[in-house]
């Protein structure tokens, strides 16, 4: 018969259908920290490295506040150690067939399968995640990623058979998807043959260590994926080794800047998922209902700290009030609580630390006069859903990353001020757009400045799309094929290992000088075509260079010239000196010119440029004796460097409608879209090789994919590019899309590596005008592609016109439309 | 009782301007039920409620007196007499909400519940029910018949033809004058939603039969190809709330076709408690549409009581 205490509380729970706990069991992981007695050292060689009389911290369960194991705080020894057996290691993994290396990802993923559930109650534990999204999102992605990149292992000597690996990878990742984001890098470096050294986050570093112990129990050779644990100096460290050729890192744009100046001049090549503020927007067209649930998946899926959370609600002034009524309704069904709790909807956020900034960030709103409106959430490591109203555009709340459930609201009128509204921010990692109109979801979609625009939805990940931002949410993708670039390099290219070299960066570059009249000039300056033979006795027509800028010719701010000299020392011409004003009012020019260049059609853009090659073609000779006069090169080899410009005009208008994108093999029911957008405006220094043809090779696949340039042609011998410039104006290039300024090369790339608004820097000169470069860039996260002074053989396909232009032309955007209407008859 | 609702006048913009977004209702359901679960007594006593909540329903062209009254006992007795007892007394008093049947099985089941006290109503299926392909005038006549008949409550179809057609107007009217034909009893109307083709037209047609004075919205005859998934059913519970926001009465919502297992009905709860919240989640405002649930309910519960798993044979049949 029944026990009247449990009859009694069945009847109460039958009376008020309340939910009771459903905790998810931690026996086998109790076990498997008990295997290792709590205690973890380094995972290096397919071996646990403990060094008992090292230093270690305790991993917290945030959730319970108790220590789950010990890690080791590693030194510069360890990092030294796990480069070095991955550099051993990539030598025989590097040279292993692409199948063979598709079988180990294969296995590798078969044995994450097989542990998965160990894994996503680790993830939990570790990082405070609720179970439920461990066990459905976190550790299916690292599985899914696995499975996606044993397949690119396969197919990558077909698919990118110019390209090769790098070398060892230094993967650095953060707190909030510690399995999930190391297996976004760990698994296109492996597909591709590179060798991983890995550093977890301070925080959560159990689970990257289990993953390597199951990727040893996989079959996968020693070295190749090496654990270190530590502090932050750790990935300082790591990042700096001197045999680390790639360091592929997400997390803050404060550590994403750091490492971008930490390598800047070494030849190690980088990727950054950085930050991001991303808008989701709420047209008054959507399926309210449906974009309320968008809205909880946006902000409060792992306790808001997702690098693309939508944190910024815009929503559309007709429906404002009737979203945020609906919203904080909906904020009330979410129950916070305990990460094994398999009935919660938010559980820990990852620290006591982060917990209080999250706070500070809240307050401060309250502070500034904004509405904060929370639900419940326990004592402790938690934080509650949060919607702070009453905001404006420069509120810290508004502009700043908070990485917590804190969601603020605005409103629009239209969707041009929706689109302003949402690109009004230094961040660009993601957004969301919902409404029921195809045609204002898409042209929404277009216009936003982010990596990821998913439609009536937010958040949706796969392996088959490339995730990462524009702006100072970083550069390089996570995912996709257009992922895989960034962590291969071009067949053709040696090994690029340089000591930082030793300038200094606060003058580099800041010098201006011009040159003083000379009293030794050519006498055919002025070129034969100008000169007339039979009017020798006339003074010669003079030939003018100024800067090129806007559509037009303009005369230098400072007024100064350069002197060109010939081979044999004889002035040849006077070009402008162009200076730091000159660069603004050029980059300005640019700035303006690009967003129509951009949304031009591909077939107009290609007209254009067919139509420069045909144009060049008509002035061949002349070009053909400038370069010889001036460069003192043989006739035939200035011919043959205007034949490849005109070639090579061919190939960047044919690329015009040919590179647009793709469309995406992910598990979304849908269509994602891959667009190669244009970066935007980009700063071109050119080498002194080949001056004509690097100029028309860098400029030319620029330009065919919408970018707009400032650019420094040569500066030994700028006079061809400058010439140049007449047949731009004849061919319809819109005035703005290309600005040419002659002068000192690294006096002006200091000032257009300083620009906030150029996007991304070519540089072609010097190691230290490299070093430079990429410095200064990393103030606003500018992406690079510098030659660290190596020079390359312009007239080669690869060299000069291979798939690498066209990667640094463009950025991904993946634009996710989920579709489906039909349920029934 | 809660009041029953009125209805209101027809807003034709509020109807027309409604759009369902599938994808997005798709993840929803998908989340609610595996970001929530019962276990242990919960389980239990939400198993007990899903039983007040059951229509226990037959709804054959074989179904004879006898095999009505053999239902009616089930629905007063729905478990087995020790599982309650070791659930706890109380327990025996539970009955389900109503049994089900057509028009002419009425006068055996209402015979059938006035033996029980009454505990569950006795409702109908009416109005040319499955397809509704039936003039105005004998879908009423049926619905008339079954009142007479002592039926408490009517489950009727509405015209999918002028759902399909978007007449609106139309529906509004008809469905108005099946409320009236029901007088005091509660009328469930049936959308059919296998038979709409889009969530926008079961989103409207909801609105619709609201509007109209439906004390339930249910959603599908079982006779359908497509009845209730928990998307479906979300979209309506979202219409649910959506009318009680704006004219402040409450509608009751009726899941019926394919709910078969324990786990589909703690689904079916699980959306009510998330999308209308605990005020819905009682017979008067919520009903499960069933005919084999309840076996599979008391086999849970048998395992509650006993930590074994039941035979089929254990368990009473309907």
């Amino acid at each position: 018969m029944a026990n009247k205490s449990k009859s009694n509380r069945l009847q109460e729970i039958f009376d008020n259908m309340e939910y009771g706990p459903a905790l998810e069991e931690k026996k086998i992981l109790d076990a498997w920290l008990a295997d290792h007695n709590g205690k973890f050292g380094h995972f290096i060689n397919n071996e646990f490295v403990i060094d008992d009389n090292g230093k270690f911290v305790d991993s917290i369960d945030p959730a319970t506040g108790l220590v789950l194991a010990q890690t080791c705080q590693g030194t510069e020894e360890d990092v030294d150690a796990a480069v070095k057996a991955a550099a051993a290691a990539y030598e025989s993994w590097s040279k292993l067939s692409g199948h063979a290396r598709a079988r180990h990802l294969y296995s590798f993923a078969r044995h994450v399968q097989k542990h998965s559930r160990l894994l996503a109650v680790l993830e939990s534990c570790d990082n405070g995640k609720s179970i439920r999204e461990a066990r459905d999102c976190d550790v299916p992605l690292v599985v899914r990623h696995l499975y996606y990149h044993a397949g690119w292992a396969q197919l990558l000597d077909t698919e990118l058979h110019n390209w090769k690996s790098i070398g060892v990878v230094g993967a650095i990742v953060p707190w909030n998807f510690p399995l999930m984001l190391l297996s976004w890098k760990l698994c296109p470096a492996l597909a591709a043959g590179n060798t991983v050294v890995l550093k977890p986050a301070t925080n959560t570093r159990l689970s990257a260590l289990l993953l390597a112990q199951i990727a040893a129990e996989a079959g996968l050779p020693a070295g190749v994926f090496n654990v270190v644990t530590g502090g932050g100096q750790l990935g300082s460290q790591l990042a700096s080794h001197a045999l680390v050729d790639k360091v592929a890192f997400t997390g803050s744009t404060e550590v994403g800047q750091l490492l971008r100046r930490l390598t800047a001049g070494t030849g190690k090549k980088l990727s950054l998922e950085l930050g991001g503020k991303s808008p989701v927007i709420i047209f008054d067209s959507a399926d309210i209902d449906s974009a309320v649930e968008g809205v909880v998946d946006a902000i409060w899926f792992n306790q808001g700290q997702v690098c693309s959370a939508g944190s910024r609600l815009l929503v559309q002034e007709s429906v404002y009030e009737e979203v945020l009524k609906k919203l904080k309704k909906r904020m009330q069904q979410l129950r916070v609580g305990n990460s094994l709790d398999k009935t919660v909807d938010m559980a820990a956020v990852v620290s006591e630390q982060q917990r209080q900034s999250i706070e500070d960030c809240v307050n401060g709103a309250r502070e500034e006069g904004a509405q904060v409106f929370q639900v419940d959430a326990p004592t402790g490591c938690f934080y509650p859903p949060t919607l702070i109203t009453d905001v404006s555009p420069a509120s810290a709340c508004v502009v700043n990353e908070i990485f917590g459930p804190v969601l603020v609201a605005m409103s629009f009128r239209t969707a041009k001020e929706a689109i302003g509204l949402a690109n009004n921010s230094i961040y660009g990692l993601a957004a969301s757009v919902f409404s029921e109109r195809l045609t204002l979801a898409l042209e929404t979609a277009k216009h936003l400045q982010a990596g990821a625009v998913w439609i009536n939805g937010h958040n949706i990940f796969d392996a088959a799309a490339g995730f990462g931002g524009y702006r100072q949410s970083g550069f390089g993708r996570d995912g996709g094929k257009e992922g895989l670039y960034e962590y291969i390099k071009p067949k053709w290219q040696p090994q690029l290992r340089f000591s930082k070299p030793d300038l200094d960066l606060k003058t580099f570059g800041s010098q201006y000088s011009a040159d003083r009249p000379s009293l030794k000039p050519r006498a055919d300056a002025g070129l034969a075509t100008v000169l007339a033979s039979d009017s020798s006795s006339l003074p010669r027509v003079d030939r003018t260079y100024k800067l090129y800028y806007g559509g037009g010719q303009k005369r230098p701010d400072a007024n100064y010239s350069r002197v060109l000299r010939d081979p044999s020392g004889l002035a040849f011409a006077l070009v402008a000196e162009a200076n730091r004003k000159d660069v603004r009012n050029a980059v300005e020019a640019a700035a303006k010119a690009q967003p129509g260049w951009g949304k031009r059609s591909g077939f107009n853009r290609s007209q254009i440029l067919f139509y420069l090659a045909e144009n060049l073609e008509q002035r061949r000779n002349e070009f053909v004796d400038h370069l010889s006069a001036l460069t003192g090169e043989s006739e035939s080899s200035a011919e043959a460097e205007v034949t490849a410009s005109i070639e090579r005009l061919f190939i960047w208008a044919s690329y015009c409608d040919k590179h647009g994108g793709t469309v995406q093999e992910t598990t979304l029911y849908g269509t994602v879209v891959r667009l190669n957008e244009p970066v935007g405006v980009i700063a071109i220094a050119c080498p002194d090789t080949a001056p004509l043809l690097a100029f028309i090779s860098l400029v030319g696949a620029a330009v065919a994919r919408g970018n707009a340039v400032v650019v420094v042609p040569s500066e030994k011998f700028p006079s061809p590019a400058m010439a140049f410039h007449q047949i731009l104006e004849t061919s319809d290039v819109p005035g703005g899309v290309v600005n040419i300024l002659t002068g000192d090369r690294d006096h002006l790339c200091k000032y257009l590596a300083e620009h906030h608004d150029v996007q991304s820097v070519w540089y072609f000169g010097s190691l230290a005008g490299s070093c430079f470069v990429e410095h200064a860039s990393a103030d606003n996260v500018k992406r690079t592609w510098v030659d660290y002074g190596q020079g390359r053989d312009w007239q080669d396909a690869q060299q000069g016109a291979g798939e690498e232009f066209l990667y640094h032309s463009t950025q991904v955007k993946n634009i996710w439309l989920s579709m489906g209407d039909i349920y029934a008859n | 009782m809660a009041e029953r609702n009125p209805g209101c006048d027809l807003d034709l913009a509020w109807v027309e301007n409604s759009y369902i977004n599938l994808p997005s209702v798709q993840r929803r359901a998908a989340t609610l039920t595996s970001s929530r679960t019962v276990k242990k007594q919960w389980q239990a006593a939400w198993l007990l409620r899903a039983i007040t909540c059951t229509d226990l329903t037959t709804l054959g062209g074989d179904d004879t007196d006898g095999n009505v009254v053999r239902l009616c006992g089930k629905a007063a007795q729905p478990l087995r007499h020790d599982i309650s007892a070791s659930l706890g007394d109380w327990t025996k008093e539970l009955t389900v909400a109503a049994v089900c049947v057509y028009p002419s099985r009425v006068p055996a089941a209402v015979a059938a519940a006035r033996k029980a006290d009454n505990k569950y109503g006795v409702a109908a299926v009416a109005t040319g029910f499955p397809s509704g392909q039936y003039p105005l005038s004998t879908r009423l006549e049926e619905i008339k018949f079954a009142v007479a008949s002592g039926a408490t409550e009517i489950d009727v179809v509405i015209n999918r033809t002028l759902a399909l057609l978007n007449k609106w107007e139309e529906l509004y009217a008809e469905v108005q004058a099946m409320r009236e034909a029901c007088g005091d009893a509660h009328m469930k109307v049936i959308l059919g939603v296998g038979e709409l083709g889009s969530l926008t037209t079961v989103y409207r047609a909801s609105l619709v039969s609201m509007m109209a004075g439906a004390d339930f919205i249910k959603t599908s005859t079982g006779k359908e190809g497509v009845n209730a998934t928990l998307p479906i059913g979300l979209v309506m519970c979202r219409a649910i709330r959506n009318y009680h926001e704006r004219t402040g009465f409450r509608v009751g919502f009726k899941p019926a076709g394919g709910i078969r297992t324990a786990k589909d009905s703690l689904a079916w709860l699980v959306l009510i408690k998330e999308e209308l919240g605990n005020e819905w989640l009682n017979r008067d405002l919520f009903r499960l549409g069933a005919s084999s649930l309840l076996t599979d309910i008391e086999r849970q519960l048998f395992h509650h009581v006993t930590g074994r798993y039941a035979a089929a044979h254990e368990l009473p049949m309907p």
